[in-house]
């Protein structure tokens, strides 16, 4: 069976699922999302602290999915990118409130509060971030 | 460390093997690897299988101490190695340190994979395991669309097509249509290919692998026994393995896979050889991009020429490099926990000029590259006469 999502698994996500809650670490100043337990540049000798981003970034890559995860069926085809948030780390999400053929490298996007997928009929309904246009893009 | 050698080899067809669970493929290959060293099972040592999803496709795991009873193996130490679809591969070099080592002299590796017992979707679900669960699967990610993003990437900063993409899939039907182990054993044509449904844009349907049911195994031996035992041992010149971050957001480049270029420089380097003095190589093409990549990242030619390379048809049967004769992922089929042995198979088939009507003329060196997820584990070996 495919692997069902639980109260808890997805309770823990929250704060970074909703409001993009990372960290940065001050001893070399790097940025990370999702935050992370220890600085891989610095590891034990990393001071990590929490960090709220900003949301605003650019399309680093993109494709159109047209065959979903279980969950998702409703939403294909999709555009799912790789964006660069402006602080440097990179997430994975999907793009949209636009039209698909529209969706570009470079094209700057901000955060989006969206439902992301539902488990069945008797599961959890799973929410958290996509991302939108900002502003005109011409490409 | 000590001298290793590929002394015998086996594997059943890979396809949809309804008739056969994890026991049968796992014992039909494991047998004839046997039959092929001429031992019989009382001589070997130890066992390590790869399987990657026992659990998600079938619902067993503990498959280590399975495959060692259904290839009648007990009670020798048997252990599963697991890395996502680079756990073939890593079975292949626990083998081979066990030997190295001085542990064990005589010892068998397999892998097996029983993927079409379940539907397409959660077949996908299960390899998306493979990724990030909580930060790329969650929020839409499937394997396909992961390498879709390498594709879009690499065609934005070096100017590779969905032509050259595609003229992968048709390079490795051509070699799969002469391999009689192979899923699909037929041609295909650039326009089929482009002309097949979309999955993951720009990967269409024919740039993917497919869900695979299959087992290989080979057995391993020391410098002195493989002496004894064969007349044609293949030597393990080279074995090394690298890992990366599981998310492929969380790479520095999105358009090279570090783990295999940190884990080929590493061979390369044991083997004393140079990328082009290969021959021979089964890379891994789960997607027709990620074998631009492999040529790529593994130095057969420079970052970002791969496409052309494909194009020019470098790595066709007997050009420069011969590259996935087997078919591939693509054309031989991708039971995932199985291919990184099936790999190993090919090698020692090619070098001992056993590999019938796809024999590579003088084939002397050969090398295997596995990876795990997207580029998350990446396994190299190189193999010679």
């Amino acid at each position: 069976m495919p692997h069902r999502k639980t109260i808890p698994g997805v309770w823990r996500r929250y704060p970074q699922r909703y409001r993009l809650l990372g960290n940065r670490c001050e001893t070399c100043g790097e940025y990370f999302f999702p935050p992370r337990t220890v600085c891989p540049n610095c590891r034990r000798n990393g001071k990590l602290v929490d960090y709220v981003f900003s949301g605003r970034g650019k399309i680093e890559s993109f494709t159109i999915v047209y065959t979903p995860p279980d969950g998702m069926e409703m939403q294909a085809p999709y555009a799912l990118a790789l964006i660069k948030l402006e602080e440097g780390p990179m997430v994975t999400a999907q793009v949209v409130d636009v039209d698909l053929d529209k969706v570009k490298i470079g094209m700057p996007v901000k955060l989006a509060f969206r439902r992301i997928s539902e488990d069945r009929d008797d599961g959890v309904i799973n929410y958290g971030y996509k991302f939108v246009p900002d502003g005109d893009f011409k490409g | 460390m000590r001298k290793v050698a590929v002394v015998g080899v086996g594997m059943g067809k890979f396809g949809e093997r309804w008739e056969d669970g994890l026991r049968e493929l796992s014992a039909e290959a494991g047998v004839r690897a046997l039959e092929d060293a001429g031992i019989s099972g009382d001589a070997i040592q130890a066992l390590y299988i790869g399987n990657m999803s026992g659990g998600r496709f079938v619902g067993q795991e503990h498959v280590g101490a399975l495959i060692a009873d259904a290839m009648g193996l007990n009670p020798i130490p048997a252990t599963r190695v697991e890395a996502a679809c680079s756990s073939g591969g890593l079975a292949f070099r626990e083998a081979y340190l066990a030997i190295a080592s001085g542990e064990y002299d005589l010892v068998v590796a397999g892998g097996v994979e029983k993927m079409t017992d379940v539907l397409t979707g959660q077949a996908t679900t299960t390899l998306g395991g493979a990724a990030d669960q909580e930060w790329e699967t969650f929020f839409g990610a499937t394997f396909p669309s992961l390498y879709a993003l390498i594709a879009r990437r690499h065609m934005h900063e070096f100017g590779t097509t969905e032509e050259q993409m595609a003229e992968v899939a048709v390079k490795n039907h051509h070699n799969g249509a002469m391999n009689p182990f192979a899923q699909y054993q037929r041609e295909i044509k650039l326009e089929d290919v482009m002309n097949s449904s979309p999955v993951a844009s720009p990967l269409k349907l024919l740039d993917c692998s497919p869900i695979t049911d299959g087992a290989a195994a080979v057995v391993l031996a020391s410098d002195d026994l493989a002496r004894k035992l064969t007349d044609t041992p293949v030597w393990i010149k080279a074995s090394a393995q690298a890992s990366d971050t599981l998310a492929l957001h969380d790479r520095k480049s999105l358009t090279s896979l570090r783990a295999t270029v940190e884990a080929s420089r590493k061979a390369f380097s044991q083997a004393g050889i140079s990328p082009r003095d290969v021959n021979v190589a089964e890379v891994h093409d789960c997607f027709t991009i990620a074998e631009i990549l492999a040529v790529e990242d593994l130095g057969f030619v420079k970052k970002g020429e791969g496409g052309k390379a494909e194009e020019d048809e470098m790595f066709n049967l007997n050009s420069d490099i011969s590259v996935n004769t087997s078919g591939g992922l693509k054309a031989c089929g991708h039971p995932v926990g199985a291919t990184g042995i099936k790999q190993v198979v090919e090698a020692t088939l090619q070098l001992r000029g056993d590999a019938g009507k796809r024999q590579v003329d003088r084939a002397e060196l050969a090398l295997t590259h596995n990876v795990g997820g997207s580029g998350a584990t990446a396994v190299v070996h190189i193999l010679s006469r």
